[in-house]
């Protein structure tokens, strides 16, 4: 028996206050006003994310000096129903063209507002890069948060 | 928590270690199936796959006779507990903004 080890998908859920049309077009076409500004791949400061309304639509990063960077890409364009981004940012939040994981996010009517689910799959193929961890954990701009996070993982 | 942290980055520091830990992606394997194609004895592949089941990284069981190694979920658990909360705040930052717009629009329409 050769079971492959798989983390389990990120799932998040959310509600929000507005109508399903509302939160598909702020999570998209409006995701320069949530995207943290501090999540970013290239030397200049961010303008915003960008993610092309279509399906095989480029989703990639603008910076204030014009440049670009790619994040990933649009697998399913369904509005105001489905999305699913993929995400080709490896641990260390460096674009691989080879690392493919997706992001799926469903908008539905619940109530007045919308319940938004996001799940965030695939991640052992991040999994395959663990010896990024090394440079993830110790590199220099890397994530404070992410150690303090793997020590508690590590400890539970 | 510094020292797991600590103990993780000297964990992968190896590239032999670092090797063993990839022999693991396919699956789960005995020291024996590990150790084949290394230019490392077998007591050296455990004394590595010691030092990566410590770091959390790896993890084993008992099959009869052998010892199965098999990479740690928690082991990765790292990039997943980074996306998890990466996703947590990113979501609630978008529930602001939706909720923003949101109220700013009735008002426009109004007008």
């Amino acid at each position: 028996m050769s079971t492959q080890i798989r983390p389990a998908p990120v799932r998040k859920s959310i509600f929000v206050n507005a109508p399903q049309d509302h939160a598909f077009e702020v999570f998209t076409s409006g995701i320069g006003r949530w995207w943290p500004k501090t999540h970013k791949l290239g030397p200049a400061d961010l303008d915003r994310p960008i993610i092309e309304p279509r399906e095989g639509g480029r989703w990639y990063e603008l910076d204030v000096d014009g440049s670009e960077c790619e994040i990933g890409k649009v697998a399913v364009w369904e509005p105001p129903l489905r999305l699913v981004l993929i995400w080709q940012l490896t641990p260390e939040f460096t674009y691989d063209p080879d690392l493919i994981t997706e992001v799926e996010v469903l908008f539905t009517p619940e109530g007045d507002g919308t319940r938004v689910d996001l799940e965030h799959r695939d991640l052992e193929r991040m999994g395959e890069k663990a010896d990024a961890m090394r440079e993830t954990v110790s590199g220099p701009g890397g994530w404070p948060a992410l150690l303090e996070l793997f020590a508690q993982e590590a400890t539970n | 928590m510094v020292a797991n942290a600590h103990r993780i980055i000297s964990a992968f520091a190896d590239p032999t270690r670092r090797a063993v830990f990839e022999r693991l992606r396919d699956g789960p394997r005995s020291v024996g199936e590990i150790a084949k194609g290394l230019p490392v004895t077998r007591p050296a592949v455990s004394q590595h796959l010691k030092v990566l089941k410590d770091a959390g990284a790896v993890g084993d069981r008992s099959e009869g006779t052998r010892r199965i190694y098999y990479i740690d979920p928690k082991g990765l658990g790292a990039m997943r507990a980074w996306l998890d909360q990466f996703w947590e705040s990113a979501l609630d930052a978008f529930a602001l903004a939706v909720e923003a717009e949101a109220e700013r629009r009735p008002k426009k329409e109004k007008e």
